[in-house]
């Protein structure tokens, strides 16, 4: 597996239909939104969970494909020799006594984890393997995705027909909550620094085959993460450009601006279908090295 | 150009939706110093072009616009990686008990954020004690010019943290306009210095009609 030599950005576009995209923990779960201009918002992290979950669920226990920020308790066969061969209790964390004050062992560590672990690879972890917590950067970095338009959260009240306790036996029902936006395209950008993954001292050997992955993940995440809060998320458009050198050929921000996103001719009133938006790449030639790539 | 950037100076333009240059007092439930700090600076324009033969010195960060800030909570990962559970897991060749079960180790952390940023980092470089023969002032200015003018990078660089990335242009002629406000920012951290094992240093950063000049690392006005 070679690490990748292309430099890339790209945009991600999905929505979602009377669901929750991504709660404040702030604002009691309800779909965030930007104070300022109303637009609903979905944080990096939120989409990166998914990525990993995704991972998990299609490259199960495949080698060098473990996940390692894992979303639910794993059943272990409890492996103690390990602990003990080192001395160590298992619920002692790192030990700083005894860190690795060699370099070139702190950094055969990282490369361990890189090779291990697809999440390590793509998106970099804070190790502790020196005193100011060595970190692995990783080449995939994401910004916080945004919708296009103001999004107007609905609570919606819902009964449940039976009861938690016995002492409210006689009150029949409950009442809950749940929050939905009820039409929501979302766009993100992302980069991916061929550097950070074929760097000789800091890559982490992000490769192609990984990064085939990672595509095929933004397509089909959602698809994977149904919830009764989600309602029906759907990724909808992936534009990547590809940079023919790994530092890249032209500024991001420039090849960003070709992706437009408007309403659709004949559309008015509140958006509430992926068809009240039309979204076009500006036919322009791109510039000398870059190539423009229509994933989804 | 001032007499103090001679022709090795950089004068790059960043700007951005959101940003977070975390005071360190505030670690925990972040909260962004009010305009960029000089080390963030530094990092942005060490993203785009670097080699241990140089250092970056920021000369001055001019704030373009209105300084305002937003509030976001996320879950986050409590604990890091320990290195002694790796190194268990590497002798006993076995991994699932390698992993970080994040339902359990959860911290909802809130951030406050600074909005709608954009700034003009002025810069120039020194050489460091690994100068070499293939090394000289015009190749490396000519490098970091060349990288800013065609949006050449290493690794995206980030306003504060990674999920808040910069877009950035070289500018060649003058800066756009800072904006006309005068404040005293307290003390602000101006950079961590390595060579004295990561000793965080500051100093008080005065923003005059929307331009801060840090002083210099070694510098009195810098306090340890």
């Amino acid at each position: 597996m070679s690490a990748i030599t292309h430099r890339y950005d790209f945009v991600y576009l999905f929505d979602v239909v009377n669901g929750n995209p991504n709660g404040d923990p702030d604002a009691g779960n309800r779909p965030r939104v930007d104070p300022d201009t109303s637009r609903g918002l979905v944080t990096d992290v939120c989409l990166k969970r998914k990525v990993r979950n995704f991972v998990a669920l299609a490259k199960g226990n495949v080698p060098g494909f473990r996940i390692y920020m894992a979303e639910k308790a794993i059943l272990n066969n409890s492996n103690l020799e390990a602990w003990t061969e080192q001395g160590i209790e298992p619920d002692k964390k790192g030990d700083y006594s005894r860190l690795p004050k060699d370099e070139e062992n702190a950094r055969r560590i990282t490369r361990w984890m890189c090779e291990n672990f697809f999440d390590i690879r793509a998106f970099g972890a804070v190790m502790s393997t020196d005193k100011n917590a060595g970190q692995v950067r990783g080449p995939i970095q994401l910004t916080f995705a945004e919708s296009l338009d103001p999004v107007s959260p609905l609570e919606i009240s819902i009964t449940r027909s039976s009861v938690t306790n016995e002492r409210d036996a006689d009150k029949e029902r409950t009442m809950g909550n749940k929050h939905i936006v009820p039409y929501g395209l979302y766009r993100a950008h992302g980069f991916i620094s061929a550097r950070l993954a074929n760097d000789a001292r800091k890559g982490t050997g992000f490769s192609e085959e990984d990064l085939s992955l990672f595509w095929r993940a933004l397509g089909e995440m959602f698809d994977h993460d149904r919830s009764a809060a989600r309602g029906e998320m759907t990724a909808r458009r992936l534009i990547v450009f590809e940079h023919e050198s790994d530092l890249g050929n032209a500024p991001a921000a420039k090849l960003f601006e070709r992706v437009k996103v408007s309403r659709a001719p004949g559309s008015d009133g509140p958006p509430r279908s992926f068809s009240d938006y039309a979204v076009t790449l500006d036919e322009a030639p791109l510039p000398v090295g870059v190539k423009a790539l229509d994933l989804i | 150009m001032t007499d103090s950037t001679p022709d090795f100076g950089l004068k790059l333009h960043v700007w951005g939706e959101r940003a977070c240059f975390t005071r360190p007092e505030m670690k925990v439930e972040r909260v962004s110093y009010d305009v960029m700090t000089p080390s963030a600076a530094r990092g942005i324009v060490e993203a785009i072009h670097w080699k241990p033969a140089i250092r970056w010195i920021i000369d001055r960060i001019h704030v373009l616009k209105p300084i305002r800030f937003e509030s976001i909570r996320r879950n986050e990962v409590g604990s890091k990686i320990a290195e002694s559970s790796v190194r268990s897991a590497m002798r006993s060749g076995r991994l699932d008990e390698l992993v970080t079960v994040v339902d359990e180790d959860r911290q909802q952390r809130a951030a406050t954020v600074l909005r709608d940023v954009a700034y003009v980092i002025e810069a120039h470089f020194e050489r460091t004690s690994k100068w070499g023969l293939e090394d000289n002032d015009a190749k490396h200015i000519d490098m970091a010019r060349r990288r800013a003018r065609s949006g050449q990078c290493f690794q995206r660089p980030c306003l504060g943290a990674r999920e808040f990335a910069a877009d950035f242009e070289l500018i060649e002629g003058d800066p756009p306009p800072a904006i006309s406000e005068s404040r005293d920012l307290g003390f602000m951290l101006l950079d961590i210095d390595f060579s004295a094992g990561a000793r965080p240093v500051f100093f008080r950063a005065e923003m005059i009609d929307g331009v801060i000049e840090p002083p210099r690392l070694e510098d009195a006005k810098a306090k340890r």
